[in-house]
């Protein structure tokens, strides 16, 4: 294959966003306001975004040539091959049953070379600093953005599917916090609960703990038949889709604004190809956020879910069989009434166009690609985005 | 070498002994209701009328205690505090030595005593029976089975046997270290313990780390009340954290910043602390060949060695090695004045200076009053700690000292929120004092209650630690799993005793190891969790197991501790409840706002 010269940039941009981008005023989508939903996903490690979207047009004989071991298999190539999407790019044949259908249903956007400029290499310092959503040269603290959110939509009602409250979502806002991984019973009776939360009246704590109870309530509630279910040990663990489909019954009631992490993707070691350790991870993921959508219902065209990670892998295979610290992902969108395909600003694969010769450029950094999102989705004014990534540059992708 | 002796006798016949008092259920009852401490008194054996069935064996000859021996309120919190809760014995014990004895008691441990059934289930522990070196060298055998393997099942065979090994060993670090938290006499020196672990903390999911950490830990407890040099050096000089932050494979022509920038940002300066981006590369090339011989036979680089690496000799402290081969040798300049020495002593010069830097001096004494006092301490505070450290060359007692007889901390009493795992250990132990029929054998439900809320032990993936902050850990959900818990601990809680179907559930460790084989490297979840969780089934809720005693919550250290200050609102439910049922008078004892906090 020849290479192809490298991309003007603005040329390269989708049309749907470049009419956008003409047009100047936002369309708001479509149900701007209350019924909007946005659920993050955050692939804690940094997944290999090159074994799920594939470079196929664009770069992919150097991505073969790059992964002897552990590239996919160009489209058409026999069994286990990706799945073209477009001219440039493929699809991991591990989300051929659950992804693809969406993608083909324009429900799918792959936004690849996005991520942060924070050039660190470390898990923990590019989380920290993506979870907070601040300039590169702002020093660390402050909420997250996810809380920032939060407070420029009061009525919408935040809740993070996590044992803890993740960084992205702490701050001043109180946010509630629940893991669906395990579904179990209270022991705590109705009685009980109204006792403890006496014991709480005027302690800086008693709103939480009456949030904690109400939360739990409605989660039994709206997964009573599941519990039950589980009770006779009916649901059989199926990682993260179990996770996912109950997260997708709470947004269809009335959580607005979700997140979840999922981990295991720091594949250094024997990452496998089309099938192998990161393929089951993948198709385990794409499986949930299928399940997700499914059990979102009506809501779900309502419903956004944006699905990131802190940084990419490198280009090539390591020694081990699998892929070292890397620069720019690729982000994905779903949802019900989105205009998918793949987005955001590209460059054509080539061992000039990577960043140091090792890994993705970021050229759709996250906050200008989120605050964009978020300001359609929601209808925020400039003022509004800018409080929830201060100094930012929204980008309208024009993907709702 | 086993950090432990084995116990001669169980102890808890004689501390427990209690004395039998007139009633004095008025004076209960007229508690305060006020926070704080003020000049309140409460004998501290009031609570002993309630007839605690641990106490009724009591021998007739220590049943003499002088009756009028009372503990402030104040003090019973300090002990509170520097403890993993307080419990009648302890209680007992400081009593008997009062306060201050007690204290210098704690700050200058003698080897613990334990009682004998833990002893023996610590003892009985593979990583108690095999030195290190000689585990690690097993499980580097059953590693290289799983390579030598060509057939997919067959691997998956040899992979589940090395992994099977390895978590029975994290599995079995994690139980250790609750038991100690719970029943080690030397209280201070757990907790201090923990503070170390978490300062130069170790992920365990990074590949053999689980088999490293008991003996790491070991070393932070050797250490704990001592001089930071040396806890310092007891990190620096380990293989678990040669291993987790990757100075192992740190070598001439393959620098490796990792380690060299978490020594300065994490573990001594802090990250204001005043170093560049130049001290972190002149720092990671004098660590370079310092690593590890777990028996793989790691090769040294090919490359010949500098001019003057010859000059440098090998060095080697169980299984750590310096390696000059490995060894980037050459003039160094750190934090503005060169590196006398080569080779590992140079290592010994950087660490000197690191460990007498006043940034360090701030930076730790920031954490040890954060972990002690507030989640923002007083700046003078910090400042007269730290002056404290640089007069003593970093003698952590000294420093403790200050912080102990400063205001702030006085101030601080029953304020300061617990993490889940302290919540965890204090609520076992105000629920189960050690009493013969009572010590807990099993604490694997203990772990997996830590891991319900988010804080395995071991369990933090990123080197920064577990955060101190009642922001991280008291959001809605993790109160209402603290709720919980509370629940399950209020009622007869057998699985802690080894009975029932709750301690037949899949233990932390095994989850953990779940994760870890997922994907070699270093799984990445939230926040410091297991990558991938198995669903564990939800036990339908269990008969309570008779043969297991009710827990008394209203213990003589419920009424020392917590009762004195409890709000009016607390004070109001715990007094309906008290016509109740007993487990839900200790449900809510344990889920009340001041047993949050200590």
């Amino acid at each position: 294959m020849t290479p192809k010269p490298l991309l003007n940039r603005r040329g390269f941009l989708q049309s749907a966003s470049a009419a956008s981008l003409v047009l100047g005023t936002p369309r708001l989508w479509a149900a701007a306001g209350e019924s909007s939903r946005m659920l993050i996903v955050f692939l804690r490690g940094g997944y290999d975004a090159m074994s799920v979207l594939v470079p196929h047009g664009n770069g992919g004989a150097f991505y073969a040539e790059s992964r002897p071991h552990i590239a996919i298999a160009r489209p058409g190539d026999g069994n286990d091959s990706a799945v073209e999407l477009n001219a440039d790019w493929a699809l991991a044949p591990a989300l051929a049953t659950s992804v693809l259908p969406r993608f083909q249903a324009g429900e799918v956007a792959f936004v690849p070379f996005a991520g942060t400029p924070n050039l660190s290499r470390s898990h923990f310092e590019t989380q920290d600093s993506v979870e907070l959503g601040q300039p590169l040269d702002r020093s660390r603290g402050g909420d997250g953005f996810m809380n920032r959110l939060a407070q420029v939509l009061p009525a919408m009602k935040p809740m993070s599917f996590t044992d803890r409250v993740p960084l992205i979502f702490r701050g001043e806002r109180m946010v509630s916090n629940i893991t669906l991984a395990n579904l179990r019973e209270s022991a705590i009776d109705e009685r009980q609960a109204r006792l403890i939360e006496r014991m709480y009246q005027g302690d800086p704590m008693a709103d939480r703990v009456k949030e904690g109870f109400a939360m739990r309530t409605q989660v039994s509630r709206e997964l009573m038949d599941e519990m039950e279910n589980a009770s006779r040990g009916a649901i059989s663990a199926k990682g993260f889709e179990t996770q996912a489909r109950r997260i997708g019954k709470l947004m269809r009631e009335d959580v607005r604004l979700g997140f979840v992490d999922v981990g295991g993707w720091d594949s250094h070691v024997g990452q496998g190809a089309a099938v192998g350790q990161l393929a089951n991870r993948v198709q385990d993921l794409g499986a949930g956020l299928a399940g997700f959508a499914e059990a979102a219902g009506p809501a779900w065209k309502d419903t956004v879910v944006v699905v990131i990670s802190e940084f990419g892998r490198t280009f090539r295979e390591n020694g081990n069989r699998g892929t070292d610290h890397g620069h720019g992902t690729v982000y994905w969108v779903m949802g019900g009434k989105l205009r998918g395909g793949i987005k955001g600003e590209q460059v054509a694969l080539s061992a000039r166009s990577l960043n140091e010769n090792r890994d993705y450029p970021v050229l759709n950094d996250y906050r200008n690609l989120l605050g964009g999102l978020f300001q359609r989705v929601y209808g925020l004014d400039a003022k509004q985005v800018q409080a929830v990534f201060p100094q930012s540059k929204p980008k309208d992708l024009g993907l709702v | 070498m086993p950090a432990f002796p084995a116990c001669p006798l169980p102890q808890s016949r004689k501390t427990l002994t209690m004395t039998a008092l007139a009633p004095t259920s008025r004076l209960l009852a007229a508690r305060s209701r006020a926070l704080g401490f003020c000049a309140l008194f409460v004998l501290a054996a009031a609570a002993a009328l309630l007839a605690p069935s641990w106490a009724k064996d009591a021998a007739p000859d220590q049943a003499a205690a002088p009756a009028a021996m009372a503990v402030r309120a104040e003090e019973a919190a300090r002990v509170e505090r520097l403890s993993w809760g307080l419990t009648p014995a302890l209680l007992q014990q400081v009593r008997e030595s009062g306060f201050d004895r007690w204290l210098q008691a704690q700050l200058k441990p003698a080897p613990a005593v334990l009682p004998a059934e833990v002893s023996q289930r610590i003892a009985a522990m593979e990583l108690s029976r095999t030195p290190l070196a000689e585990r690690v060298e097993q499980l580097e055998v059953l590693r290289r089975q799983i390579d030598k393997q060509a057939d997919e099942q067959e691997k998956k065979a040899a992979q589940g046997r090395y992994r099977k090994q390895l978590n029975a060993q994290g599995r079995d670090a994690a139980a250790r270290f609750a038991l100690l938290a719970l029943y080690s006499p030397n209280q201070l020196q757990e907790r201090m313990t923990w503070f170390w672990m978490n300062h130069f903390s170790v992920g365990a999911g990074k590949r053999n780390v689980q088999a490293l950490i008991a003996d790491y830990e070991d070393g932070m407890r050797r250490h704990a009340l001592g001089r930071f040099r040396d806890v310092l050096a007891a990190s620096v000089f380990h293989p678990a954290m040669l291993r987790y932050l990757d100075n192992e494979r740190n070598a001439a022509g393959k620098i490796n910043e990792n380690y060299a920038r978490e020594l300065m940002e994490l573990h001594t300066l802090g990250v204001d602390g005043g170093y560049t981006q130049q001290d972190v590369q002149e720092l990671a090339r004098v660590l370079t060949g310092l690593g590890i011989d777990d028996g793989e036979g790691k090769k040294p680089a090919r490359k010949r060695p500098a001019a003057d690496a010859a000059d440098h000799p090998a060095w080697r402290q169980g299984m750590v090695v310096f390696q000059p081969r490995r060894h980037e040798a050459g003039a160094r300049v750190l934090l503005g004045k060169p590196v006398k020495a080569g080779g590992i002593d140079a290592i010994r010069e950087v660490l000197d200076r690191l460990a007498r830097h006043p940034a360090t001096a701030r930076y730790v004494s920031f954490k040890l009053a954060q972990y002690f006092v507030a989640d923002a301490p007083p700046p003078d505070l910090v400042g007269a700690m730290a002056e404290r450290f640089l007069a003593t060359d970093g003698d952590i007692p000294a420093v403790l000292q200050t912080m102990l007889a400063s205001k702030a901390f006085t101030a601080s009493l029953g304020r300061k929120f617990k993490d889940p795992q302290h919540y965890v250990i204090s609520a076992v132990r105000m629920a189960y004092p050690q009493a013969p029929d009572t010590v807990v054998t099993n604490p694997e439900p203990m772990l997996n209650w830590m891991q319900r809320l988010g804080q395995p032990p071991y369990g933090r993936q990123t080197p920064d630690g577990w955060p101190m902050t009642e922001a991280a850990w008291s959001s809605a959900g993790q109160l209402n799993v603290r709720f919980e818990v509370a629940r399950t601990l209020g009622d007869r809680t057998g699985a802690l005793f080894g009975r029932g179907a709750a301690a037949r559930l899949q233990p932390q460790g095994e989850a953990m190891g779940e994760a870890m084989a997922g994907m070699s490297g270093n799984p990445m979840a939230a926040d410091g969790m297991p990558a991938a969780r198995k669903e564990q089934p939800t036990p339908a809720k269990e008969a309570p197991d008779e043969r297991v005693p009710l827990p008394r919550v209203n213990n003589p250290a419920w009424q020392a501790a917590f009762a004195p200050r409890l709000s009016n609102a607390t004070g109001a439910v715990l007094d309906e409840a008290r016509s109740g049922p007993a487990d839900e008078w200790n449900t809510l004892a344990l889920s009340s706002p001041e047993f949050m906090r200590q």
